[in-house]
């Protein structure tokens, strides 16, 4: 494969991740680009680029949002692109922006995710429902939460799972949010807590589920020799890989995400890694539940089909494990709104390869790590590789 | 976060300040009404189930037999090439019990959404609910037959068969 | 596979009819909060400058797209303005004629460098021009909301 330059993170920023704001959609896009910028000491002028992803125009409920949010996110008579593949974004528009990149067409970029999902009323799970076929399912009045449901009992059949050992990691990401200044939902909670909560779509219960969040978040990316020039510490890109199934997900066995294996096989090769478990030092894998986190660790071949629970149960996934899972806290804690989720991600690669991410830190000098985005009708998986 | 950075934007609001306007705001209901049409394969699904029966389309490259149908193969990129009718009953591939409607009102009766492997295909499944039965009773790869609508309430919908119901062994 | 028959209105077609259930709040934000707020209790436009590139913007906003930097310089305007562009509608959104034609004009306010899109009234449709100079009438404070439709519309100057 011929790539034409290195890409590599300069700089990082985000908002804090709430139920709602008062910022508009534009003004979350400008504080988190505005933080990316300043964190690297760029002027808007040194962007060449601006790649931006942002889920559907429903849940912020304004037609072209990619449009809309050019001013805000830095992209004012630039060569702009918006990109979208549901919740999968957030790591797909790095990868986009990896793209203009590594192509040789620019030498910096700037990635913004935003998302409103406040704006959406009753809830924004209402902008969801033609998710569903609307010939073939919506007819039988499904609730969003079915789908995962369905997925996560599966899940749980073809592994033997006991629910316990899936709450254990909504109880482990809300504490490692604790520790994060964006978080929604940081808070301290037992395994008996979840197993107690109300039960929506039995397996799926509140505690596994992630909020809905307003946020953006946002990195400046740059080719090799500018990097060098704008920061002592780049973070570099060395692998992505995005692949999507079928939207015909009842034709599929939603026990294995055989869509995130291929995205992952994708940016591992080009990374050159051969054995992950071995050579990933930890990963922020998609966690919109709390089964997803397990369900994509094994997608991500960090380990053995069936034996992700096995070792969140036994404490390997935690900040101070032998693999460190979701250190910043993850959408169980940090929040979910939607494209920024996966962005906000990829920024804690980005800030714990630098050792700078304070008391998330995973300890024992971390230098290579992987970030995965899902979404769409479980259908897509979005991978990037990060090397100190 | 990067240790050096001192505060994060982000104003909060509840809902109470929606709710009473704390905040200025606008309020907008799009009255987008939406009429989907069915397309060649589902348009004939539908009209099969009208007369109470379950339709798919065989790929005869890959010999998947595929539904809901759909008239191409996605694996093959090719169009398929027959309609199959298959049988009404099927096993449970994966199933879930729901205490919340589509607008996430709690019900009392708990459905029993599921993905039904129809009989006859590799892999095609089709969302539908079980029915007569207890939630706690429902199996994976229990074996269910669909209870349909009498013809003179079907209206050529996925719904003109009520829910498939466990077969007694 | 081609095309089997020929069908001239959708609804001969198997169909299923629908809609998206949704129901949008939009908040005004940081900056359009305080905005609508000084034309709500003060009849008064407020625009804001770029201390960068000196550009007045209106409405404001918390950053200048054109620098990125983040604005803070709050500046009162007078509320009249020239027309830059304008149009009359004769017809509403469901297509029936309006008993009085609509005059929509975009308004360079005085003191700042972009326009804002209003209405003119006062002014028979064969008067208004490029240029004309216009002045913000409010509606009584009563009646104001806190919305740009507080303003109720602009008429010509020297009126």
């Amino acid at each position: 494969m011929f790539i034409k330059k290195r890409v590599a993170v300069v700089g990082a920023g985000m908002t804090k991740f709430m139920r709602r704001a008062q910022e508009t959609g534009k003004e979350l896009a400008y504080e988190a680009a505005r933080m990316a910028l300043d964190s690297c000491g760029l002027r808007i002028e040194d962007i060449e680029c601006v790649t931006m992803g942002s889920a559907p125009d429903a849940f912020d409920g304004i037609h072209m949002k990619g449009e809309y949010l050019i001013d805000g996110a830095g992209a004012w008579r630039k060569p702009y692109m918006r990109n979208y593949v549901g919740g999968g974004t957030g790591v797909f528009a790095p990868i986009h922006g990896w793209q203009h990149v590594a192509s040789g067409l620019f030498d910096t970029c700037l990635v913004v995710c935003e998302e409103k999902m406040s704006s959406c009323h009753p809830h924004p799970q209402a902008a969801f429902l033609t998710i569903f076929d609307n010939l073939t399912e919506r007819p039988l009045g499904p609730n969003l939460v079915w789908i995962f449901a369905l997925e996560m009992h599966r899940y749980m059949h073809v592994h033997n799972i006991p629910k316990e050992k899936i709450a254990v990691v909504s109880v482990k990401n809300k504490k490692n949010a604790m520790d994060h200044p964006c978080a929604q939902l940081p808070q301290k909670i037992t395994v008996e807590d979840v197993l107690n909560s109300e039960t929506l779509v039995w397996p799926v219960q509140r505690l596994d589920i992630s909020p809905t969040s307003d946020g953006a978040a946002a990195v400046v990316l740059a080719s090799e020799d500018m990097a060098k020039k704008i920061t002592d510490s780049p973070v570099w890109i060395d692998g992505v890989g995005w692949n999507l199934d079928t939207a015909y997900w009842t034709n599929r066995d939603l026990y294995y995400p055989q869509y995130v294996e291929n995205a992952a096989r994708m940016a591992y090769q080009m990374a050159g890694i051969k054995n992950p478990r071995e050579e990933i030092d930890f990963a922020e894998p998609y966690d919109p539940f709390d089964y997803k986190e397990l369900h994509h660790m094994e997608g991500l071949m960090l380990c053995k089909k069936g034996e992700a629970p096995n070792l969140a149960w036994e404490g390997v996934t935690q900040r101070d494990g032998n693999l460190p899972i979701c250190p910043s806290g993850g959408l169980l804690g940090v929040g979910n709104p939607i494209a920024a989720a996966g962005l906000m991600k990829i920024c804690e690669l980005f800030w714990q390869l630098r050792r700078e991410a304070g008391k998330r830190q995973v300890p024992r000098d971390p230098r290579t790590a992987v970030a995965q985005a899902w979404g769409d009708l479980m259908q897509v998986g979005t991978v990037v590789v990060m090397r100190a | 976060m990067s240790v050096r950075i001192k505060g994060y934007a982000g104003t909060p609001l509840r809902e109470e300040d929606l709710k009473q306007r704390k905040v200025l705001l606008v309020s907008y209901w799009p009255k987008a009404k939406y009429i989907w049409s069915a397309g060649i394969a589902i348009g004939r699904y539908l009209t099969e189930l009208k007369s109470g029966r379950i339709v798919g389309r065989q790929c005869n490259k890959c010999g998947r037999i595929v539904v809901p149908p759909r008239m191409f193969c996605e694996w093959c990129f090719r169009p398929n090439d027959s309609w199959v009718i298959l049988k009404d009953s099927g096993v449970v591939n994966t199933f879930s019990i729901s205490h919340i409607t589509a607008d996430a009102t709690r019900i009392k009766e708990p459905l029993i959404p599921a993905v039904i492997q129809i009989d006859g295909t590799t892999d095609a499944g089709i969302l539908h609910l079980v029915g007569e039965t207890d939630p706690k009773d429902v199996r994976f790869g229990m074996k269910v037959q669909a209870l349909w609508k009498p013809p003179e309430e079907r209206t050529g919908s996925v719904t003109d068969i009520k829910y498939f119901k466990p077969i007694e062994r | 596979m081609g095309l089997t028959e020929r069908i001239r209105s959708p609804m001969d077609m198997v169909h299923v009819e629908g809609e998206m259930p949704v129901n949008y709040l939009y908040t005004a934000g940081v900056a359009g909060e305080r905005f609508l707020r000084e034309i709500k209790e003060n009849a008064k436009i407020l625009g804001i400058k770029c201390r960068r590139c000196n550009t007045v913007h209106v409405p404001p906003k918390i950053y200048c797209e054109r620098c990125f930097e983040r604005l803070d310089e709050w500046v009162e305007l007078t509320g009249e303005g020239q027309v830059e562009a304008f149009t009359t509608c004769h017809f509403d959104h469901d297509g029936s004629r309006l008993a009085e034609p609509d005059i929509l004009a975009a308004i360079r306010l005085a003191g700042a460098n972009e326009s804002i899109v209003h209405r003119i009234k006062r002014a028979p449709a064969e008067d208004v021009h490029i240029g004309m100079n216009v002045k913000a009438v409010f509606r009584e404070k009563k009646d104001r909301v806190g919305s740009i439709l507080d303003i109720d519309h602009f008429k010509p100057s020297a009126l």
